[in-house]
């Protein structure tokens, strides 16, 4: 079912929805799919755990120049949570005194922050890898023409969504006009030399389906990617990830106004694999808030499902021996990453 | 509703399985087989089964490979195409036997 472009949050016009305790009653409904721990504990490795702490994957703010249709964070124009710069230097602090090697940055438009340079500046002192997950249309908005080349000179990795190589499918979930804005940011980031032999300058795009349906095999459509946006306009870039949505937020709202919220949730349960289950992202990092609150992983941030188990829940209670094994908080939205072909913010994992 | 097809039925295709358990498993086997990537790739058979769903009319083959072709990566563009292949066979095969027609009225007219 199409549904009607946003321009503004759901938390802008008081959406039940945009309340976290709101999705999780119809996510975690009690009887309606089995448990994920449940289905979690027959793969044996008993309770879903953290293994390393390799990524520090922070949302510096729920601000957004776009809105599109199944935005997690419910991010737009509207919202005004941006980490301060207190909460960027108490990041810092841990990441001084940590073996942590990628720090991963988020949003909304990460680049909105109006400290973002200054931070991406400091973690790089650091010798931190940075990547930045980019909507790429920032790049093109007044006032942010130099932020790609700022980038480049910090040779920050960019990671950005592109839900496919045509403009329909694009525009329909990320807004009108946002295909051909992203094809010139494209350009500009492979005049810079990003996603093309330059080791140091990777820039990777984004696929998730446009609908209640799971993606295809990552390795296939990065081919028709690859060939099409060649063809087409003459771009390159590095690897295709393929990430499922998860019911919650505007894509659970989708989900529910549609009716295919049962449906996607049975598939998602059937999809259940467990070499996906064991590869989950949520192992290897952490998330951390806008206000610097911790969590096991993004989606979790926005239900918020603090991190727990005897591990502390703000930044500045930081300690590596709470958090690097601690026991991961999960619920029914989890198997989102677990289906098919499995789904992190690196794309599938099997 | 009551409806002659109904769409929750396509789950219980493998009931089919009950009356005649080895045939079931060699068709499933084979079934399986068939859509995996060959000479074909998966999205491309996943087209095939779509236009077919439609020149045979099954609206079981129409939910199910509609949502597979999208799982295969085809977007609406793709898979409205596949229709009209399908359309285009089924319309050209009724006009082709306008021939017999033709055969027929040459024989019985002066």
């Amino acid at each position: 079912m199409a549904i009607q472009a946003r321009h503004k949050s759901m938390k802008a016009f008081g959406e039940n929805l945009a309340l976290a305790n709101e999705q999780l009653k119809i996510i975690n409904h009690e009887g309606d799919f089995p448990q994920f721990d449940d289905k979690f504990e027959l793969i044996g490795e008993g309770p879903l755990k953290a293994t390393e702490i390799e990524t520090f994957q922070i949302n510096l703010g729920k601000m957004c120049n776009q809105v599109c249709k199944h935005c997690h964070v419910d991010a737009g124009p509207d919202r005004k949570e941006i980490m301060t710069k207190e909460t960027m230097q108490d990041c810092l602090d841990v990441l001084k005194s940590h073996d942590i090697p990628i720090v991963d940055l988020t949003g909304g438009a990460p680049e909105l922050n109006p400290d973002f340079k200054w931070f991406v500046d400091e973690v790089k002192k650091l010798n931190g890898h940075v990547i930045v997950r980019s909507n790429l249309t920032i790049l093109e908005t007044n006032g942010f023409e130099d932020y790609a080349e700022f980038m480049a000179n910090h040779k920050v990795e960019i990671v950005s969504s592109l839900p496919y190589y045509k403009k329909s499918f694009t525009d329909k979930q990320r807004g009108d006009g946002v295909f051909d804005k992203s094809i010139t940011a494209m350009k500009k980031l492979n005049a810079l030399g990003y996603g093309k032999d330059n080791a140091e300058l990777k820039f990777h795009l984004v696929y998730n389906p446009v609908g209640a349906f799971l993606p295809p095999s990552q390795t296939e459509l990065e081919q028709d990617y690859k060939r099409e946006l060649k063809d087409n306009f003459d771009i390159q870039f590095n690897n295709l990830y393929t990430i499922t949505n998860l019911p919650i937020s505007r894509f659970l709202d989708y989900l529910v106004q549609s009716g295919n919220y049962d449906a996607y949730m049975q598939k998602l349960v059937d999809s259940f694999n467990p070499v996906a289950a064991s590869n989950v992202m949520c192992r290897s990092m952490i998330s951390i808030g806008w206000d610097g609150q911790l969590f096991d992983c993004d989606f979790n941030q926005m239900l918020e499902m603090n991190m727990d188990h005897g591990a502390p829940s703000h930044i500045r209670d930081f300690n590596i021996s709470l958090i690097k094994n601690r026991r991961i908080v999960t619920g029914q939205h989890c198997y989102g990453c677990t289906a098919g072909a499995g789904s992190s913010c690196g794309g599938a994992t099997v | 509703m009551d409806t002659y097809y109904n769409p929750k039925d396509l789950l219980k295709f493998g009931e089919m399985g009950e009356g005649a358990p080895e045939l079931w498993k060699k068709f499933s086997e084979w079934y399986g087989a068939v859509f995996k990537a060959g000479a074909l790739s998966e999205r491309e058979k996943a087209l095939i089964a779509l236009a077919v769903a439609h020149a045979v009319q099954c609206p079981y083959c129409i939910d199910a490979f509609t949502e597979t072709s999208l799982e295969k990566g085809a977007d609406l563009e793709q898979m409205t195409e596949a229709v009209h292949v399908a359309s285009a066979i089924r319309g050209g095969a009724s006009l082709v036997h306008g021939v017999q027609m033709k055969n027929v009225n040459e024989k019985l007219t002066m």
